[in-house]
């Protein structure tokens, strides 16, 4: 074996350095014009902020060639190149937000590192399937807590512990995932019985069809409890997704857009809330409603990528301050503004390479496990920039998800570069062991 | 498995496409109808004050008559004005709240760094993160005359206004109009700064943002027979042509008559008098007589080749800032009142007009009979210094023949020399000129006139100044005695004697 590889590997170093050090000079690049940009000069923190993504992406870099070493090359630089324009948004936004930012670069490369040395093979995490799913579940209801939960905008999502605040389902989401792959890998046989037809499609036995209900009642309480549209969306979402590559069962996606569109519907009787949002996204940009409660950021949202137009005002030099959450939720629309059609479009490719790895990663990996595992992540990447991008653009009904790799927030950055390394590894097969360098 | 994860791809590159579609339709396809929302207007405001806007320079690319700095107000970058005043009415204001005017409108494009051919000078500044900064705008106007024009306006008591233009090419070496106005406050970011001097000039009686030396009308008097004579040398009536003398003209249909200036009787009571006495001597009887003679038709044929339009701001001679030209009307609205055409021959009544087209008109003679456009932008240089657009002269007509041109110069030479304006005399200058004194209105002061260029043989400017409301004469006022001085005062400086 270590005499086949070295042709391969070596084309897989050079484009993984020359990818990197591409990731690195953007990343410092639009950080450094967005610092000239805003006041014309080489941003003072210049020198720090150029150490901490040198010495993460290179240390990434080796990370990856010593744990990983068959990993595909672009994964890693992808999400660089994302979380470095996220970077000097927030940057141009607010030095505060930057340096916080920073410090949850520098955490998650150690997250990201700490992954790979940790889950040295991905069928470690096969082994656990249970137990991962209850630290899924135990972080998702943390918020629920009576006296460490948080209600911030109108969602019940963060819990303090002391001066620590932290979304514990950000981490929650990557778990749940890692369970879903588990668990549908080791049912998937029992889930593709057909017994009953209904028109076109064979369902199986009522009570193989309990998963499927047990996770929409769960993403309904979600819907209900946290008042979390978003994460809502995104665990149903993912979790049908799974269903139907694991059975190959259509009749899973019809049944689940069937139960989506009740949910919906569900929700837009019984909430005010939802019943707002839909307004909001139909007539945002109403000039009787514009200036009105809720109805502004969406319109900030449009005016700023409109007036970004095609080539953007240039980093820093536009008005994204404008935009509520311009660091967090609406971090795409600053990028347009500033970036122009050129910048927005460049960041959707981005997602849309990342997304396309992850899929490429599971039609070569052998195991169920591992190819549920990355239609899993890859889908969630895909669905979570969906449901923000088009909501901040309004093609669907705004509900507040970070976008991955770029929002600002700890929480978002450090599950984010988990589920890259998870990623990583599902790509590169089982860790070398020392002898074999 | 593996069909389904193929299929997974394709549905969710299907989702990102929905997504790409949506991108484009913002940000270009209704991207202008979305950022023009009212509620945007904030966005647009900053946006426009990002820009580092270009100066405007006098015609020795070095004077700045209006430029910007970098601000620590709200807005990045902060418009002023060096020399204020002075220039008010050519530059015009750039306000945050009442928006642009004059050359800041009109030359907006270039100065905001907007025009297609800055393109590459501006994607170079967003490609190096530096602030997008406008082209500069060359004038023709001359520093040192629009100095020496504001201070001989100065020394009058009441308004007046000059118009210095260049015969050969039209560019427009200065234009002084009293009252002006500073347009710094204007463009201040303090929004209460901006209203109170806003209101203030509004409510100035004097209406200080208009300008007496383009944007208004008034009789030009006797200057008018400038294009009377142009009419009756064009339609065969040379300088030599005689024509009846009496004392005062009877107007047809009516009892009224028309005299000359004072009741006097012209070339002291001869039967006969020449085109070119009647003109040196201003005779009003003359011009009647010769107004009636050749008819409203030919009148307000040579008065549209001088650029005379037969309304007011309609299809004004071409000019880089807006401005009214002199108004003469349809020959038709004459029908039955012959007296006006009389009246009109002597630039009362039906006509009207201002410094700046009366200068062109100057002009367009000492030129040999070409008249130009007026001209106030020459160029415009990118921020590196490199000229990215030139306006040179353009014609706009040719109201006379180059040997009618040469007859009415001299016809104007000799009102300096021994006429009725031998105040704009000049030692070893042949000055050419025509002085008007005009009626308007009961009981008012008349408004002074003197139109003229030198030297009269190569021409190198074309002045005319009108003092209105008879300056420190009052009633008493004539072009002769308190405009022509000013327009000499202003040749000397442009010719450098």
């Amino acid at each position: 074996m270590s005499r086949a590889l070295p042709r391969t590997s070596n084309a897989r170093v050079a484009s993984s350095i020359a990818f990197t050090v591409l990731a690195l000079i953007l990343s410092v690049g639009a950080y450094v014009i967005a610092g000239f940009g805003k006041r014309g000069e080489l941003p003072a923190t210049f020198g720090l902020y150029a150490t901490i993504f040198a010495a993460g992406y290179v240390g990434g870099l080796l990370v990856i060639r010593r744990y990983a070493p068959s990993a595909d090359p672009a994964l890693f630089p992808t999400a660089g190149v994302l979380v470095g324009l996220g970077f000097a948004m927030i940057f141009r936004l607010s030095g505060g937000l930057a340096a916080e930012q920073a410090t949850w670069i520098a955490v998650g490369l150690v997250a990201f590192t700490a992954t790979l040395m940790i889950v040295r093979d991905h069928h470690m995490l096969d082994a656990y399937t249970y137990t991962i799913g209850l630290l899924g579940l135990i972080l998702l209801m943390l918020p629920m807590v009576p006296g460490i939960g948080q209600t911030i905008n109108g969602a019940r999502l963060w819990v303090q512990i002391g001066p620590l605040g932290f979304q514990p389902a950000e981490l929650g989401k990557v778990l749940v995932v890692i369970f879903l792959a588990s668990y549908l890998n080791q049912k998937r046989e029992l889930l593709q019985v057909a017994t009953t037809r209904i028109g076109p499609f064979r369902l199986p036995p009522p009570k193989h069809l309990a998963p499927v209900l047990l996770a929409w009642a769960g993403s309904l309480a979600i819907l209900f409890v946290q008042k979390d549209l978003g994460a809502s969306l995104l665990y149903f979402g993912i979790f049908v997704v799974l269903l139907w590559v694991a059975t190959g069962r259509a009749a899973y996606l019809v049944l689940g857009l069937v139960l989506f569109a009740i949910g919906a519907w569900l929700g837009w009787v019984l909430f005010d809330h939802v019943q707002l949002r839909v307004d909001v996204w139909l007539n945002a940009l109403d000039p009787e409603k514009v200036f009105k409660q809720g109805y502004g950021q969406l319109a900030q949202s449009q005016f700023a990528m409109a007036t970004g137009g095609l080539v953007g005002s240039g980093l820093g030099k536009g008005s994204p301050g404008l935009i509520p959450f311009a660091a967090t939720d609406f971090i795409f629309a600053a990028i347009g503004e500033e970036l122009g059609l050129l910048g927005s479009t460049a960041v959707l490719l981005l997602y849309v390479v990342l997304v396309g790895k992850g899929l490429r990663i599971a039609l070569e990996v052998r195991d169920g496990f591992g190819q549920l595992l990355a239609v899993g992540l890859a889908t969630m990447i895909a669905i979570q920039t969906f449901v923000i991008v088009g909501g901040v653009i309004r093609v669907i009904p705004l509900t507040g998800v970070t976008l991955p790799f770029m929002s600002y927030g700890g929480s978002s950055l450090v599950s984010n570069f988990i589920l890259l390394a998870l990623l990583v590894r599902v790509s590169s097969g089982p860790a070398p062991t020392r002898g074999a360098i | 498995m593996e069909r389904q994860i193929r299929r997974l791809g394709v549905g969710l590159l299907a989702l990102f496409l929905i997504l790409f579609a949506q991108i484009n339709y913002i940000q270009v396809f209704a991207a202008d109808r979305i950022a023009n929302h009212p509620a945007n207007a904030l966005r647009l405001l900053r946006a426009e004050y990002e820009v580092d806007r270009g100066s405007i320079l006098a015609n020795d690319a070095t004077t700045v008559l209006a430029s910007s700095r970098k601000s620590s107000g709200d807005l990045k970058y902060q418009r002023r004005y060096p020399l204020g005043p002075r220039y008010a009415h050519l530059t015009g204001f750039y306000s945050f709240i009442f928006g642009r005017s004059e050359l800041e409108q009109s030359f907006n494009d270039y100065l905001a760094g907007n025009a297609a051919e800055l393109l590459p000078q501006t994607l170079a500044d967003l490609v190096l993160g530096r602030d997008k900064r406008g082209a500069t705008i060359v004038t023709s106007l001359d520093p040192e005359l629009q100095a020496v024009a504001e201070q001989a306006a100065a020394a009058e008591l009441g308004d007046v206004a000059i118009a210095v233009v260049e015969p050969a090419t039209g560019n427009v070496l200065a234009l002084v109009a009293e009252p002006t106005y500073d347009p710094n406050p204007l463009a201040s970011q303090d929004p209460d700064v901006v209203r109170s001097a806003w209101d203030e000039l509004n409510a100035d009686p004097e209406k200080p943002l208009v300008s007496r030396a383009s944007d208004e009308l008034f009789p030009p008097g006797s200057t008018f027979k400038i294009v009377t004579a142009s009419a009756a040398l064009e339609n065969g009536f040379g300088p030599e042509s005689t024509w009846p003398n009496p004392r005062e003209l009877d107007l047809p249909l009516t009892d009224a008559t028309l005299q000359n200036f004072g009741g006097s009787h012209c070339s002291g009571g001869a039967a006969q008098i020449t085109l070119a006495s009647a003109f040196q001597q201003s005779c009003n009887v003359t011009f009647g007589e010769i107004g009636l003679e050749l008819g409203a038709e030919a009148l307000a044929e040579q008065a549209r080749a001088y650029g005379f339009t037969a309304e007011a701001g309609e299809d004004v001679i071409p000019f880089d800032i807006p401005w009214v030209s002199g108004v003469f009307p349809d020959a038709a609205t004459f029908e039955q009142r012959e007296p006006a055409v009389a009246i009109s021959a002597i630039g009362q009544q039906d006509v009207a007009t201002n410094v700046l087209h009366m200068a062109l008109i100057a002009a367009s003679i000492g030129n040999g009979g070409v008249m130009m456009e007026p001209n106030l932008v020459t160029e415009v240089r990118d921020p590196t210094g490199q000229v990215v657009a030139e306006f040179g002269p353009e014609v706009f007509s040719e109201p006379l023949t180059p040997q009618n041109a040469a007859a009415l110069t001299q016809l104007m030479v000799s009102v300096v020399d021994g006429g009725t304006g031998t105040a704009a005399q000049i030692p070893g200058v042949s000055v050419a000129g025509k002085t008007g004194t005009a009626q308007h209105g009961e009981g008012a002061d008349p408004h002074a006139w003197f139109v003229s260029f030198a030297p009269a043989g190569a021409p190198e400017v074309a002045v005319a100044v009108v003092v209105l409301d008879g300056g420190n004469l009052g009633s008493e006022a004539t072009g002769g005695q308190v405009a022509a001085p000013i327009a000499r005062t202003v040749i000397e400086a442009a010719l450098g004697v």
